[in-house]
């Protein structure tokens, strides 16, 4: 039996020219929960639409359970849901005859109504879809996937401009999911997201895979699971960071417009000869906080920038 | 990993690389259930917008009541004419009224000034001016057929009043049976438009909607069948067409008395491949466009031509004869011409093959190219 998601050296060039994907592999297991992380225009979406067999890539291998989508493109759909990044359902459909519509394209779907239940739409059965709130249409989206019973959810950026309250919600659901036995693939670009509801991750930056990983893997590369912050004022500015790097305990440094992050393993290490390298240069400390290493801090790592840069 | 590629799926849930099912399915759905469904969500969409109802069935029977009453309560034979006010004022006016004819001459005396102008803003077919010399000066048009037919029979009935004698015995009969009326080959075009409209708007349009909307993307990542898609697409429009003929025929035949001679039956078959052949043109225009601005311009742009040529309002005889060829070999020109050599004169419709066939034309070939370029995402 093979893996539910496999692909090997994904490329996808549009136009002949614009490189959107160079190089993807991957392998999901099954009851995985994987996350693609990474900022907008990474090459995420274009490589799960690959996977989803909605795109061709220009090369590159993929499979599903071991077929490809070239060989069996029906028997993949009955098996896979999808919640794409933006659908506008019909507006003039109520819920259940949305759901009912998308059941009636599967061999064996599950009925509308544990469904609806599941997602908590019951109530708005009769609603028609274009009077749902923006959290409600989005799981109105996502049971749309769940309704043909899919073994593999594919969710591309299932949260992105909710609020907390649905996005909690939403990721409740992906965990019922997982519960059941089914894998899941999701894209984020928000670190929280990836953090408390992937098993794995791969970082996407520019169409690559430049991390993978448990999000802990992932936070441990980075020596430190403790970021330490402050700025300093008077001569700071000449001396760079090195007499920060040789701190006890510090695995990296960077300057972040003035604020100086340290990646640290133990910060009751660090602190310490941090003040008194402060108080020996004659400097002023200006603030000084520490907190545990994210995601985030991974990604700026490793590219230098920020997930969310607008 | 090469050697998965061979193994064939088989078509039961036991299959090698299945996973274990997370939730006990509780029903299986069969072969047309899809394109029930689609269908039916189709047809609550259309009866849930009411632009759509008004479009579709409203405007035409507004149309057709329209002109029909326009054209229905002009009298027939009446022509207005205006004498000039003068000396032979009343030696005309009394000329006319002493003609056979005088009932179908309204005159009236103005003012040379008012006379003249009414004539301009064609409120009056003829201006007389009777002359000191007892004869009369006629002003008309000769580009308006009302006038050159007032004039003819003004002089007519002067002529006739002042003694003239027909050289030979004629005799009339009147014959504007029901059939032969504007109304009665109004309605067959009309219904030919709003085939056409409904057509290009309920396939082309529609389509483009649901691609702008990533609908048509979410439907294809789903098992469901693409020409299930497609026939439901069609079959909504031939169920709105069923309704669309009744109307239009039902309400020519009871408001205009409307002789409907061929059989319903042929006139549905006219309906069925009219609304098939341009919802083949509609999913031509939409086989590529992203946004609904473009394909409105494109629809548009491809029934322009038809409006004007195909003898929706007035018959195409009019146009030069190097340009018929081309106007018949215009779907929506076959089609009304089907539509009224079938309704109004009986024709079969094995009798009106050529038409037929540059209906099915049309519908198939932009078919197979749509279904050749088009886009689903």
């Amino acid at each position: 039996m093979g893996s539910p998601i496999e692909c090997t050296n994904l490329r996808k060039t549009y136009d002949g020219k614009v490189e959107a994907v160079r190089g993807v592999s991957l392998r999901i297991e099954a009851g995985e929960c994987f996350g693609l992380l990474g900022p907008n225009g990474a090459g995420k979406t274009t490589t799960i639409e690959i996977l989803e067999g909605l795109l061709a890539p220009t090369s590159g291998d993929v499979r599903i359970f071991g077929h490809t989508w070239a060989d069996h493109p029906r028997q993949l759909r009955e098996w896979i849901g999808i919640s794409l990044q933006e659908t506008r359902l019909s507006e003039k459909l109520n819920v259940r005859e949305t759901i009912e519509l998308f059941a009636s394209f599967y061999s064996e779907p599950r009925p509308a109504a544990d469904v609806l239940r599941e997602l908590e739409l019951t109530e708005k059965s009769d609603s028609w879809v274009g009077k749902l709130s923006g959290g409600q249409k989005q799981r109105l989206a996502v049971a749309t996937a769940l309704v043909g019973n899919p073994r593999i959810l594919f969710l591309d950026e299932p949260t992105t401009g909710l609020d907390p309250q649905s996005r909690r919600q939403l990721w409740d659901i992906v965990r019922a999911f997982q519960q059941k036995g089914g894998t899941v693939l999701l894209t984020t670009h928000y670190m929280d997201e990836a953090e408390r509801l992937c098993d794995r991750l791969a970082i996407v930056d520019h169409g690559q895979i430049i991390a993978e990983g448990t999000p802990p893997d992932l936070i441990d590369r980075l020596g430190g699971h403790h970021v330490v912050e402050f700025e300093v004022s008077g001569n700071s500015n000449g001396q760079g960071t090195d007499a920060w790097r040789a701190l006890p305990s510090v695995e990296s440094v960077r300057n972040e417009n003035g604020t100086i992050c340290l990646n640290v393993r133990e910060p009751h290490l660090t602190i310490p000869a941090l003040l008194e390298v402060v108080n020996h240069q004659g400097q002023q400390l200006e603030h000084l906080s520490t907190r545990q290493a994210s995601l985030e801090d991974v990604f700026v790592n490793l590219t230098g920038r920020h997930l969310r840069e607008d | 990993m090469a050697t998965e590629t061979t193994t064939p799926i088989p078509k039961t849930p036991k299959l090698e690389g299945r996973p274990p099912i997370p939730a006990a399915p509780t029903r299986r759905n069969g072969r047309w259930s899809g394109y029930t469904h689609l269908l039916w969500a189709r047809m609550l969409e259309l009866k849930r917008e009411p632009e759509i109802i008004f479009w579709v069935f409203g405007f035409p029977l507004l149309l057709a009541f329209g002109l029909g009453i326009a054209f229905r309560n002009k009298p027939a034979n009446t022509t207005s004419v205006a004498v000039v006010q003068n000396a032979g004022a009343i030696k005309t006016l009394a000329m006319l009224q002493s003609s056979p004819a005088h009932s179908s001459i309204h005159a009236t005396v103005l003012e040379r000034e008012a006379a003249l102008k009414d004539f301009h803003f064609g409120k009056v077919d003829l201006v007389i001016e009777p002359n000191p010399d007892g004869s009369v000066t006629y002003y008309y048009d000769p580009s308006r057929p009302e006038s050159v037919l007032s004039r003819s029979e003004i002089d007519a009935a002067v002529q006739a009043a002042a003694g003239r004698k027909d050289a030979l015995a004629t005799s009339n009969r009147i014959s504007s049976e029901p059939g032969s009326r504007y109304i009665d080959f109004l309605i067959p075009g009309l219904l030919g438009m709003n085939l056409m409209n409904s057509g290009m708007w309920g396939i082309g349009f529609a389509l483009v909607e649901m691609r702008q909307r990533k609908l048509l993307k979410r439907f294809v990542a789903t098992p469901m069948r693409r020409t299930d898609f497609l026939l439901a697409l069609t079959s909504s429009r031939l169920v709105l067409m069923v309704i669309e003929v009744a109307l239009l025929l039902g309400f020519g035949v009871l408001v205009f008395h409307m002789p409907v001679l061929g059989s319903i039956v042929s006139v549905l078959l006219l309906g069925t491949l009219g609304a098939i052949a341009f919802g083949g043109i509609g999913l031509l225009t939409a086989c590529r466009a992203q946004k609904i601005e473009s394909v409105s311009g494109l629809i548009n742009l491809v029934m322009m031509p038809m409006w004007i040529f195909s003898g929706v309002f007035f018959s195409y005889q009019h146009f030069p004869a190097m340009a018929q060829p081309f106007i018949k070999a215009l779907p929506l020109t076959a089609l009304n011409d089907a539509l009224r050599a079938t309704i109004l004169e009986g024709a079969s419709l094995p009798s009106q093959s050529v038409r037929l066939l540059i209906l099915a034309l049309w519908g198939g070939i932009s078919f197979i190219l749509a279904l050749r370029w088009f886009r689903w995402t």
